[in-house]
């Protein structure tokens, strides 16, 4: 049972590492048509910043300047690069943004080597933001931060943990969501991005420097990545292979809907349970049969499918929503957008 | 009798020149390089035509960005390497050289299945579909040893049975010949087929997919039959590429090679037919060649790739095409001294980045070997301040004088295309 | 008897915003109908229903007597309606000629065929050069879509929608953006390609609407106000105090 609830706050927490992304991608998105192809790229920067900007002025202090780095890398990206393709088209950018994802990729692995690299969470993050007991003898408790041993000793005692570092990215990305929401509902900032998304013709020539909306835009996005990242680092392991997690987001905006931000955060979630949710349950199809009497043995051709359990086939179970998304509802689970 | 009119169709000389030379080339290629070695990368090369030919059909004729190719050229190898085996063992009585075929059935049948899905949605949508589905079906490839034969991948002999007329398809020059049979047929194919209605409409989707509609076709119909199209003759390259290399590992469905095939078709030249074939030479070069030179080649890759999208969209076949428009009015003598400076100076640029580039991987990668490193037999001191700076003094020097040569070859180009607009006119005017 | 065309009730909203509020029209075989009305008053939205870009909320659309209301559009275009549109919609990297041809492929047939070639269509190579010749733009045969003037494309548009044969014709502002001058050859040419066809066709050019239409429809705010020949429709006194007083003022005043 504690397993249990400790695996759903992993899925959502996970999932709200991916909205962090997703969201990012979305309002780049929405606001230039452009899909940012090396979103994760900047993710991977926010992470890497943030682990050399940690061993030179802190965690803290990190924790608000990798993003800013990362987005000024990305602003400065569009400035030289993007704003160059824009004339050409969506595909044009989106293969400029794939090339980009190269070059980060690269260059990463130029200054900080092709292994991990020890990024450390600090160390009011270190260690288990509760624990929960699932005793035999005094049942279910909850304990914050570390159990002391001898309640997790006794045999039939179960402690299940969950890290600070997990906790700490829940509520950075809750608390990002809230300031976004509130920056572009409530600022003027935002009314003039919002102008610009449908009509920046007109938003231009009422004054606003459209081109520097985008690039602000973009930034801001790179930002929002490089902030995950940040995240993610202390989190996970710190490596060049981070930047796998680019696929995944992208099949989240699509289940959620292209253009969504909504949409961003119910793909999130739904992506970051299947992800983390089946990872406990060590059975497969075979055994499933099993109960219903049908036994499937090595000999049968499907055997090799079959016998996949659900905790292997995690990987993939968010593309086969994908798969089906595009089947039964292609607009996306919110999408109003054609993409 | 009824005189019929008389219809004048002179024989189309210069297209049977091209691809009597084309056929000449894949002919005696060997003959002209023939090291064990050359003889590899001839062979690679012919697959990585049929390959990159195929990945056009979605990208340069049909407008769709795809970035899951490898996934069905990767299932062709599979499929083709299984029934190999199964030959082999003489469960099957098909000849060797009627495998790829069964790549290309297999590339057709799951571009079928996974197509009708992918099709649904167009542009980026697109894209991101054929993201998701090659990350599937290379995280099934892990899931699935049995088919793909896990960490090892499945290997193969495609020497099966006794020979016929000599031909075992043992050396590698047997398999050159194969492969290059298949590179001219299925060239020709495709090339036909952009020559029929749905290759044509292709075009028009590619252009306006919702007048497309507006005139009787349906969108999607036109982009399955392309997809399926593309994963057959994606299959058969894959199956020529199992025979080639006679073991098929996971990699071959891997997101690497579809951004290799993305990266390279686009570099060569989407728009025009003969990009993909000096995309799919770039690509085998790049990939055999430049790797074992630098380790940095990814890095210069990615930087190409960038400077091309940003400059070239069209690639180098649009740089080829517009220079023989030029050399066709009679121009291109007034400009060879501006290109000569271009390319003399923007070497001083690249070759100084290079070798700066090159220092810190030197640097980064190399600890072990120390400070010094040799570099087109110049040895410099990575660590060495001298070196950075003659780098450093190279690049600027080169730049500026790069940026001198650019201003005038600009204005040089603008003259002849102007000079060229109007001689169309003229030209116009006389009909 | 079987109108050509015929709308019965149709109603068009978008989100809360009903733009088509309840139109009723039947055109008969071979009348050629224009559809006026201000700027806003649905008459693009109106082509964009008939020809199966939009759906209806509610209503129906006959094409012939057959429904063909919640079609696609390549189905409304197989059963013998085509559409011109507002903003040149070509196949910009295509040849003039290319342009025509692949608007005539399937009326004639050929489908998805990847087995056949191109240049041995002699009935569709025939077709596309006739169609060159009515819109005159024979001598720019094999220039670029994207490299014509603006005439010139907003004939080749034309020559897309006819090309196929269809017996129901929709122009959509077809000589929007016109010269005087321009427009007179316009409209001797769209009276030429469409003899013999049903059109409708969408014109703010008075001059062009009295001069070319059979009937005139007034679309105002979603709604027919008047359907009926031009100089009943001209002397209609909602007519002249929703759209055409000012109008009528200018053309009296010589423009």
């Amino acid at each position: 049972m504690d397993q249990l609830v400790i695996n759903l706050l992993n899925g959502i927490s996970s999932g709200l590492l991916l909205f962090m992304l997703s969201s990012g991608l979305t309002l780049i998105f929405s606001m230039m048509g452009v899909l940012n192809f090396a979103h994760a790229s900047f993710y991977l920067l926010g992470a890497y910043f943030a682990y050399t900007l940690t061993g030179l002025v802190g965690f803290w202090p990190a924790l608000l300047l990798a993003p800013l780095l990362a987005g000024a890398a990305g602003a400065l990206f569009e400035r030289s690069a993007l704003r160059r393709v824009h004339k050409f088209g969506h595909v044009p950018e989106l293969l400029i943004t794939f090339g980009l994802s190269y070059v980060i990729l690269e260059l990463v692995q130029l200054v900080w080597g092709r292994s991990t690299v020890p990024f450390a969470a600090p160390a009011a993050l270190e260690g288990p933001a509760f624990t929960l007991i699932q005793s035999a003898s005094h049942g279910f408790s909850l304990v914050w931060g570390v159990a002391p041993p001898e309640l997790c000793s006794a045999a039939g005692d179960i402690c299940s943990r969950f890290p600070r570092t997990r906790a700490f990215m829940m509520a950075v990305a809750l608390l990002m969501l809230l300031a976004v929401w509130l920056l572009l509902t409530r600022t003027r900032i935002g009314l003039v991005i919002q102008a610009a998304l449908t009509h920046p013709e007109m938003a231009e020539s009422l004054g606003h420097n459209v081109p520097r909306v985008f690039m602000l835009v973009f930034g801001s996005g790179c930002a929002l990545a490089g902030l995950a990242g940040v995240i993610g680092g202390i989190t996970f392991v710190t490596e060049p292979n981070m930047a796998a997690i680019g696929p995944i987001i992208f099949a989240v905006i699509v289940i959620g809907g292209m253009g969504s931000l909504p949409g961003a955060f119910l793909g999130s979630l739904l992506v970051g349970l299947l992800q983390t949710m089946p990872l406990t349950i060590d059975k497969s199809l075979v055994d499933l049969a099993a109960r219903v009497g049908w036994i499937v043995d090595a000999g049968n051709w499907l055997y090799p499918v079959l016998k996949i359990t659900l905790a292997q086939a995690a990987p993939i179970l968010p593309y086969l929503l994908l798969v089906l998304i595009l089947i039964f509802r292609p607009k996306g689970l919110l999408g109003t957008r054609e993409g | 009798m009824a005189a019929h009119s008389f219809r004048f169709k002179p024989w189309n000389v210069g297209r049977w020149l091209i691809w009597g030379l084309f056929a000449l080339g894949l002919a005696v290629a060997p003959l002209l390089w023939q090291s064990g070695f050359a003889l590899t990368m001839l062979s690679q090369i012919g697959i990585a035509i049929v390959a990159c030919l195929a990945y056009n059909v979605l990208l340069g004729q049909g407008g769709m960005l795809s970035f899951g190719h490898a996934v069905y050229s990767g299932l062709g190898s599979f499929l083709a390497i299984h029934t190999l085996n199964m030959a082999s063992a003489g469960q099957l009585a098909l000849p060797v050289s009627l495998v790829p075929l069964v790549g290309g059935v297999a590339g057709l049948f799951f571009a079928a299945l996974l197509g009708y899905v992918t099709t649904k949605k167009a542009g980026t949508t697109f894209a991101m579909i054929t993201l998701g589905i090659g990350e599937l079906v290379w995280s099934m490839s892990l899931m699935l040893p049995e088919f793909f034969g896990g960490e090892g991948g499945v290997t193969g002999n495609r020497v099966v049975g006794k020979p016929l007329l000599g031909i075992s398809f043992g050396p590698q020059i047997q398999v050159y010949y194969l492969i290059a049979v298949y590179c001219f047929v299925c060239t020709v194919a495709m090339f036909a087929v952009t020559r029929t209605p749905l290759g044509r409409m292709l075009n028009a989707v590619r252009d306006n997919p919702e007048r497309v509609e507006f005139i009787g076709y349906s969108t999607q119909r036109v982009r399955f039959i392309a997809f399926m199209i593309s994963g057959f003759f994606a299959g058969i390259a894959g199956g020529l590429g199992a025979l080639n290399f006679e073991i098929v590992t996971a990699e071959v469905v891997g997101a690497a090679r579809s951004g290799a095939y993305l990266l390279f078709v686009f570099l060569g030249g989407a728009t025009f037919f003969f990009g993909p074939i000096i995309g799919a030479v770039l690509m085998v070069v790049a990939l055999v060649l430049l790797s074992e030179w630098t380790k940095a080649w990814l890095l210069y890759l990615g930087l190409i790739f960038l400077f091309m999208v940003m400059y070239a969209p069209g690639g180098v076949a649009s740089l080829i095409m517009m220079n023989l428009r030029v050399a066709a009015y009679g121009k291109l003598r007034r400009l060879w001294v501006a290109y000569l400076a271009l390319a003399g100076t923007s070497l001083g640029v690249l070759g100084g980045i290079a070798v700066m580039i090159e220092m810190v991987y030197h640097v980064q990668l190399n600890p072990a070997l120390g400070p010094q490193m040799t570099l087109l037999g110049a040895t410099l001191d990575a660590r060495g301040l001298d070196s950075w700076f003659g780098a450093a003094f190279v690049v600027l020097i080169s730049g500026a004088l790069f940026e001198l040569t650019r201003r005038s070859f600009q204005r040089q180009w603008g003259d002849v295309q102007e000079e060229i607009e109007r001689e169309i006119k003229r030209r116009e005017a006389l009909t | 008897m079987t109108h050509a065309i015929e709308l019965l009730d149709v109603r068009k909203s978008f989100g809360k915003t009903e733009i088509i509020r309840g139109t009723s029209l039947a055109v008969n075989a071979g009348e050629r109908v224009a559809i006026i009305g201000p700027n806003g008053a649905g008459k693009s939205t109106l082509f964009n229903l008939i020809s199966g870009r939009f759906g209806l909320t509610s209503g129906e659309i006959k094409l012939n007597g057959e429904r063909i209301d919640g079609l696609k559009p390549y189905e409304v275009n197989r059963r013998g309606l085509a559409r011109s549109f507002q903003v040149s919609n070509l196949f910009v990297r295509l040849s003039v000629f290319e342009n025509i041809r692949c608007a005539v492929l399937w009326s004639l047939g050929y489908r998805y065929a990847f087995w056949k070639f191109l240049a041995d269509l002699t009935d569709a190579n025939e077709r596309a050069e006739e169609v060159l010749r009515m819109i005159r733009l024979d001598r720019r045969r094999d220039v670029l879509a994207m490299n014509l003037t603006y005439a010139e494309q907003r004939a080749l548009e034309i020559g897309i929608t006819i090309a196929g044969g269809a017996s129901v014709i929709l122009l959509d502002e077809p000589t929007a953006g016109m010269s005087k001058s321009e427009t007179q050859r316009f409209v001797q040419l769209i009276r030429e390609v469409t003899a013999g066809k049903t059109l409708l066709t969408v014109e703010h050019d008075m001059g062009v609407v009295f001069g070319l239409a059979d009937k005139i429809a007034v679309l105002v705010y979603g709604e027919v106000l008047a359907y009926d020949e031009p100089e009943a429709v001209r002397a209609n006194p909602r007519v002249q105090e929703a759209y055409l007083g000012s109008v009528s003022a200018d053309h009296a005043a010589g423009h």
